[in-house]
């Protein structure tokens, strides 16, 4: 596929090194002629350098046999503008924008094919809300992804000691608990991906993503830990988007309070929110922290825009005897130092972000796309299309499916029914079919499974 | 640096290249001329060298880093021009010395054409077909052929790409993937080289020698299968043809691609850099003919068609001989040798600075005298439409005071040696250039230089084939520190 990525930040760079290294033609334009310079260097792609909605740039970056456009540059405005110029000068099939200011994003009708014609708006902002928010409810979890709108979820937890199944192998978690079906997808021990067996013991410390319906999470969960208690009270460190839009989520389900440094914005604040508490000072601020009692509260979510002012009062209202902290972290080098250790959970905005771009540049019928691990492993929900004859998949047991190696499925939706896979299961058409792919290298190979033979036109 | 993977790279290349050992084995079967066992032998100690090189390695997948895009780049063209001395060594029709031998491979990789060898004529045709191949598979690049056909190279293959590629500005590629840019200058290359020997098979030269030429003409390299060269044939068809591709091999192939691509020729006269090379040779030209005419050398169609062919020849850096330019009047050769520091555009198969830095230069000096003029002007250099970035110019300037000074020195080394300086100045600019022919003891051939005298001039070839930079830099010690 032929892609043109307009904008060589973060979003830009980490999406051009997933997508460059999976047979996709790679154009990156930008006005920073280091950071193109740079990713050349890294990767194999092309870059051009200039203003990213010029008409001129477009089509020096090949914008007229391109399949898709994905702006992601600094800018609503020049994003919104090259898809405009995309759709009318060169009929670009598929225009992915991202839209940050909320006074776009309320109104829907700016989007249509007659206004700014973008296919996929995409928020940053939105995505990590729900994402944390996700979290939030889920106490305990390190991840939380949802398939099917929320039926199935993909749940990634680290086994600490207390757990019943710690310390024994995956199958007694049937015997255990024989009313809840799950599947274990993935295990990972000192960072290395296993594969699970029956056979395979839980180890403290081992980071394991399963699948099961929405309504069983709490029950798995509870086996590889010890029971954590629901969160209740919530601080928030920052009070931009991200901090504001989390306090209007959790404000009327948990007691929470937000801690922003400008005065004006905190009057803003203020008004629209309608049970948090709005508190103006610094996050990093000891005595505040203290005033607030922050020894009782469940979680410090840190979410302003400064990475590294995130860190330090992480560190500081962990060391003040909060349980959780969850810190959103920009930088990717930061995230690898940073997660597991004091902070419970480093949230990466680029991460969250690229999985829902994935999506859309997926071949196959693919409705869903999680990137995990720092873009290493990919959770996908695909459909199943076509017939026994034309698909590859339909018709056959799951254990007569040849998957690449290192792929489970996890889980099938048929019908908003959620189906936790066994061996004898059949796939039929149009079910929605959730796998887990340790390896990224091999989701070609799982796309090409999904798609539909000739047969079927 | 990461010699496992150094060698790995290595090993594939040996092996890609003795490859090229076969062609002129089936030549040498099909004209019968007895000279298989050098080439057998090349191919057979290059393969084994390559699997040597390659085996023990070849699990190990790491990066390649810019540092070791340098060395790789040097050490295969070094290794290549060794292997490439094999065949010919051993061969006993020509029997070549060791230094003779090196020369000549060197001189056929790097495009330049200059020659140990005399009687021409009279040896075997798997020899000549495999010197006018070396120039063929020079041309281009080798490590550019290597990456268009070995996708394992991968992102590895951009550094070794710069590293080789002529020109200041070398990030631009033609398509998003690296293995897909090279593919395409290939095929380019192919097309200009087959359409370069129908056209001279039309004008009746022998298969073989069409075939010959046109490696050697759309490569730039100069290489003939004649003692008299372009002379032999004596046609003004033939004549034309070769101008004509001498031309399209000394434009940037970029260029090329983007006009077969949008299908409009015009595209070639919105290059400043083209249209920069054609008025300088332009101008040249007319000097050239109005002098030969003056001087009455030639009646005027002949002053007209062996200036422009001379004078094409030597700017395009291909150096093929029609008239013997070293008879016309002092000043007409020196011109030509001047010109050919100028050489072709950049990213083209032709040697020499480069127009692109010469066009630069020139206008980096415009701009001071314009800055004189208005002393609070604002003066950008511009090509084109595009402003070119001072870091640019600095590394044009870098480039041209870095090419003087190896190119007096190695002249201070060749004078050292004894020769007089008109050939010791042209041999010099001759191999640097990537030229071929020179003047004075030089004119046809450099057979009659001390081997020290050829092994000089070998590495100024090469030197001048990676443009000095990624040559010299493996020279300091900054690079080998940690």
């Amino acid at each position: 596929m032929k892609i043109i990525i307009l904008g060589a930040g973060q979003v830009g760079g980490s999406l051009a090194e997933n997508l460059a290294s999976e047979a996709n033609d790679i154009t990156v334009v930008d006005k920073d002629l280091s950071r193109l310079r740079e990713l050349q260097d890294r990767l194999d792609i092309r870059t051009v350098h200039g203003p990213a909605s010029y008409p001129s740039t477009l089509r020096e970056a090949g914008a007229d046999d391109a399949d898709m456009l994905i702006a992601v540059t600094n800018s609503d405005e020049v994003n919104m503008v090259a898809c405009q110029v995309a759709q009318t000068l060169f009929k670009t099939p598929t225009k992915i924008s991202r839209v940050r200011a909320g006074s776009y994003l309320n109104k829907k009708a700016l989007f249509s094919p007659d206004a700014f014609p973008v296919d996929v708006l995409i928020s940053p902002e939105q995505t990590v809300t729900q994402y944390i928010s996700r979290l939030i409810d889920n106490p305990g979890a390190l991840q939380v992804l949802e398939f099917s709108d929320g039926l199935v979820r993909l749940v990634g937890i680290k086994a600490v000691t207390g757990g019943p199944l710690v310390g024994q192998e995956l199958a007694y978690l049937r015997q255990h608990l024989p009313h809840v079906d799950t599947r274990v997808a993935a295990i990972y021990r000192k960072n290395r991906a296993l594969i699970p067996q029956g056979d395979t013991v839980i180890e403290e410390g081992d980071e394991i993503f399963f699948i099961a319906a929405s309504k069983h999470i709490r029950n798995v969960m509870s086996e590889l830990q010890p029971r954590d208690k629901p969160y209740k009270r919530i601080l928030i460190a920052g009070g931009g988007n991200i901090g504001f839009h989390l306090a209007q989520q959790l404000e009327d389900r948990y007691h929470v309070k937000l801690i922003e440094r400008n005065h004006e914005r905190c009057v803003e604040l203020s008004e629209t929110l309608n049970r948090a508490i709005v508190l103006q000072g610094n996050a990093a601020d000891k005595d505040l922290l203290q005033e607030e009692n922050i020894e009782d509260t469940d979680v410090f979510c840190a979410v302003t825009n400064d990475d590294e002012a995130n860190i330090m009062a992480s560190l500081l209202a962990k060391r003040l005897g909060v349980r959780k902290v969850m810190t959103l972290i920009n930088n990717p080098n930061y995230v690898d130092l940073i997660h597991g250790g004091e902070i419970d959970i480093a949230i990466s905005p680029q991460q969250t972000t690229i999985g829902s771009l994935l999506t859309h540049i997926r071949r196959g019928d693919i409705v869903n796309v999680h990137s995990l691990r720092r873009g290493a492993a990919e959770a996908i929900e695909a459909i199943a299309h076509g017939d026994q004859r034309s698909s590859k998949v339909i018709g056959r047991r799951l254990d007569e499916i040849t998957l690449p190696e290192g792929t489970t499925i996890g889980a099938i939706v048929r019908g908003g029914e959620v189906l936790i896979a066994h061996d004898h299961l059949r796939i039929q058409a149009d079910d929605h079919v959730i796998l887990f792919i340790v390896n990224r290298r091999h989701i070609s190979d799982v796309e090409k499974l999904f798609q539909v033979g000739l047969t079927f036109f | 640096m990461r010699m496992a993977v150094i060698f790995r790279v290595l090993g594939t290349l040996l092996m890609l290249f003795s490859i090229t050992m076969l062609p002129p084995i089936a030549v040498s079967l099909l004209y019968d001329d007895g000279h298989v066992r050098p080439f057998l032998a090349g191919f057979a100690i290059i393969l084994v060298l390559g699997v040597v090189c390659w085996f023990p390695t070849r699990r190990i997948h790491k990066e390649l880093r810019t540092r070791d895009g340098f060395f790789i780049t040097v050490l295969i063209w070094t290794v290549l021009c060794l292997a490439g001395a094999i065949p010919l060594f051993l061969s006993e029709q020509p029997s070549l010395p060791l230094a003779d031998a090196v020369f000549e491979a060197v001189s056929g990789l790097t495009t330049t054409g200059a020659t140990v060898m005399t009687g021409i004529d009279e040896l075997p045709q798997s020899i000549l077909w495999y010197r006018q191949q070396l120039q063929w598979l020079g041309g281009m690049g080798i490590i550019v052929l290597a990456v268009a056909v070995l996708p394992m190279l991968g992102i590895g293959g951009m550094q070794l790409y710069r590293a080789e590629a002529p020109g200041p500005v070398k990030d631009n590629k033609l398509k998003p993937r690296i293995t897909e840019t090279a593919k395409a200058l290939w095929y380019i290359y192919l097309g200009l080289t087959v359409l370069c020997t129908l056209a001279y098979w039309g004008a009746g030269m022998t298969p073989f020698d069409a075939i010959g030429h046109a490696f050697s003409t759309v490569s730039t390299g100069g290489f003939s299968t004649h003692d008299a060269s372009l002379g032999y044939f004596n046609s003004p068809a033939i004549d034309l043809i070769t101008i004509l591709f001498m031309l399209a091999g000394a434009v940037g192939f970029a260029l090329h691609f983007m006009a077969l691509r949008q299908r409009n020729p015009r595209i070639y006269f919105r290059d400043p850099e083209f249209n920069f090379y054609l008025t300088v040779i332009g101008a040249i030209s007319l000097i050239t003919i109005t002098i030969l005419i003056a001087t009455r050398q030639y009646d005027v169609p002949n002053a007209i068609l062996n200036g422009v062919f001379e004078v094409v020849s030597i700017a395009t850096s291909t150096g093929y001989m029609k008239a013997d330019f070293s008879l016309w009047p002092l000043f007409l050769p020196f011109l030509l040798f001047v010109v050919s520091f100028m050489g072709g555009c950049v990213g083209s198969t032709a040697g020499g600075m480069k127009v692109m830095r010469v066009l630069l230069i020139y206008k980096q000096g415009m701009r001071e005298v314009r800055r004189l003029i208005h002393p609070n002007a604002v003066v950008p250099v511009k090509l084109g439409q595009r402003l070119v970035p001072d870091r640019v110019l600095e590394a044009v300037w870098g480039f041209f005071s870095i090419y003087m000074f190896m190119f007096v020195v190695l002249l201070l080394i060749l004078l050292a040696t004894g020769l007089d300086q008109i050939t010791a100045w042209s041999a010099v600019a001759a191999c640097i250039n990537n030229l071929g022919p020179g003047l004075g003891e030089v004119t046809s051939h450099f057979g009659n230089l001390s081997d020290t005298a050829k092994w000089v001039l070998s590495f100024a070839m090469l030197l001048g084939r990676l443009e000095v930079f990624t040559v010299l830099i493996l020279l300091t010690p900054e690079f080998w520190r940690r």
